[in-house]
């Protein structure tokens, strides 16, 4: 079928428009004064904030290597159960995914509060109560809860390819199960792992909400600062969009290491 | 799944997942507004839910920006599919790269590059945030799933079908109605659904964009979180937790039946066959 090139040309303006145009200003805005003058000031004055740059890396690295770590037993399991029961709990992977975040995160406080279900159910017994909320582990358990499923899915999509006699061949052939996993499982569910791997780090590493709903302002992440630059106390859109380059970098970085996409076109992602 | 620890693990990663919800969700039915202390059962919070003017007026909200977004995002993706689909790999290759921006792009720096281009409408063509800029905003991020739901289909599309709509008497434009678009309609609706389900779901955009005069459903749940205490969030938390659960269930239902009677079909062809 000959559908025409030009077809295209709406979508290529609007790209530009709402792409690539506000990237644009991300950049003028992050070596511009707000007289508008060039300057690398904005970029200088990053290296304050480094340490809470530093804290969001370390946490979305955390978060991601749990998620991977729970994530590929579950994947496994599931992709190794009938064909039938594997669509009922993927759907019950998901459901969860499509409640609000903030509600999400909201139950995490309702849990973890110092008068909290956990804290009261630990009463019971004599203990506590404990400081569970406020604190990084807080945080970092928001990451993990809310994009456990982004690891899963894809790790699971990947898996459910593996054919089942491969698994057999390796197992007659006396590997063992740590050397299965190892040598046979993992190598097939790279793709996977990879697509998962970034679909938590990102979210994770330019979160606010999670951070300022469980962090109570003592674990500020730099997505916590780029908010309030933009609509908090401290309006400063200038130094905000130089720590979202810097941000861009770190994901870009992540990307590099981790890309599946982009050489083919069509994504991976839910 | 064969061994006990399987199932074990399953379940405890279910109970996670679910644990923080269903509290929630019993929550809402409590007398009191203490979050742990258990007082008595109530529809109260419910009753308020649906008195409360500022959620019921951010639900119409989220409704039109969400239903308008994606219907535009549908049009402009599906119209955008046909074009990319005719390109050659170069120019094609560099589009789906700016596709792709929006969805691995983080939200916040999506949220914040997009409130800098309405800030600059403002200052130079009179723009006002609200409506507009929302839903130019959802249609950003809403686009490429589109596009991703529709190339796939007009890729596997056997170009034979238009040749033999022009051979039987169609002309250009009716094989593109009669033809082309009852072929790639299962993917422009799967693309239309999940535009509206990101729609309805995004905070982080909104967030950045909406101005202080409108506020979608999700906005208004995260101003009542810092008040902290509102049993109200309860109550809504369980009722969107019902409705997407049944959306969900019911679809895998459906889907597990079609394939079970598609299964049946197979095998009573393939008896036949070995009978006959």
């Amino acid at each position: 079928m000959k559908t025409s090139k030009a077809l295209a040309i709406p979508y290529i303006v609007w790209i530009l428009i709402f792409t690539v145009i506000p990237l644009g200003l991300v950049v003028v805005f992050a070596l511009t004064d707000s007289d508008g003058g060039f300057t690398l000031q904005n970029l200088f004055d990053m290296s304050s904030y480094m340490a809470v740059l530093f804290r969001s890396i370390i946490f979305a690295m955390i978060a991601t290597v749990i998620c991977l770590v729970l994530a590929f037993p579950a994947a496994y399991f599931i992709s190794r159960a009938r064909s039938f029961n594997q669509s009922t709990l993927i759907v019950f992977i998901m459901v969860p995914m499509w409640i609000s975040f903030i509600l999400r995160t909201y139950a995490w406080m309702t849990l973890l509060e110092p008068n909290g279900l956990i804290n009261r159910f630990l009463g019971l017994f004599g203990i506590g109560p404990l400081n569970l909320i406020n604190n990084a582990g807080a945080v970092i358990l928001g990451m993990v809860y809310n994009y456990l499923p982004f690891m899963i899915l894809p790790l699971y999509s990947v898996m459910v390819k593996i054919d089942q006699s491969v698994i057999e061949a390796a197992q007659d052939l006396g590997s063992s199960r740590l050397s299965l996993v190892r040598r046979v499982i993992l190598p097939l569910s790279m793709p996977g792992i990879n697509t998962g791997i970034i679909a938590v780090f990102i979210p994770s590493v330019s979160t606010f909400v999670i951070s300022r709903m469980l962090g109570g302002g003592t674990n500020d992440l730099i997505g916590d600062l780029i908010e309030s630059q933009f609509l908090g106390a401290s309006y400063n859109p200038h130094l905000g969009s130089a720590m979202a380059l810097v941000l861009m970098v770190v994901v870009l970085f992540m990307m590099s290491l981790f890309n599946q996409f982009g050489s083919e076109e069509e994504g991976t992602m839910i | 799944m064969k061994s006990v620890y399987a199932k074990l693990y399953m379940y405890l990663l279910y109970i996670f997942l679910y644990l923080p919800i269903l509290v929630l969700i019993v929550f809402s039915f409590n007398a009191s507004k203490s979050r742990a202390n258990w007082t008595g059962f109530t529809f109260d919070w419910y009753i308020r839910l649906f008195n409360n003017e500022d959620i019921l007026r951010s639900l119409v909200n989220t409704v039109i920006i969400a239903v308008a977004a994606s219907v535009l995002a549908t049009v402009l993706g599906t119209v955008a599919a046909l074009g990319i689909h005719s390109m050659k790999k170069t120019p094609r290759s560099l589009i789906m790269g700016a596709t792709y921006i929006p969805v691995i792009n983080p939200e916040i720096i999506m949220g914040i590059s997009l409130m800098l281009l309405f800030k600059f409408f403002v200052d130079y063509f009179g723009f006002k945030f609200g409506f507009v800029s929302l839903i130019l905003a959802h249609i950003s991020f809403d686009v490429p799933y589109v596009i991703y739901n529709v190339l796939p289909k007009l890729r596997t599309m056997n170009p034979n079908l238009v040749e033999a709509a022009c051979d039987l008497g169609c002309n250009q434009r009716m094989a593109f109605f009669k033809v082309v678009i009852p072929e790639i309609m299962p993917g422009i609706f799967s693309g239309f659904l999940m535009a509206l389900t990101y729609s309805v779901d995004d905070f982080v955009v909104s967030y950045f964009t909406s101005g202080v005069g409108v506020q979608t459903l999700s906005i208004t749940i995260e101003s009542m979180t810092r008040l902290k205490i509102s049993p109200e969030i309860n109550a809504l938390s369980a009722i969107i937790f019902v409705v997407i659960s049944a959306i969900l269930i019911t679809k895998n239902i459906i889907e597990n039946r079609r394939l079970r009677h598609e299964r049946n079909l197979v095998r009573l062809a393939m008896s036949k066959e070995a009978s006959g």
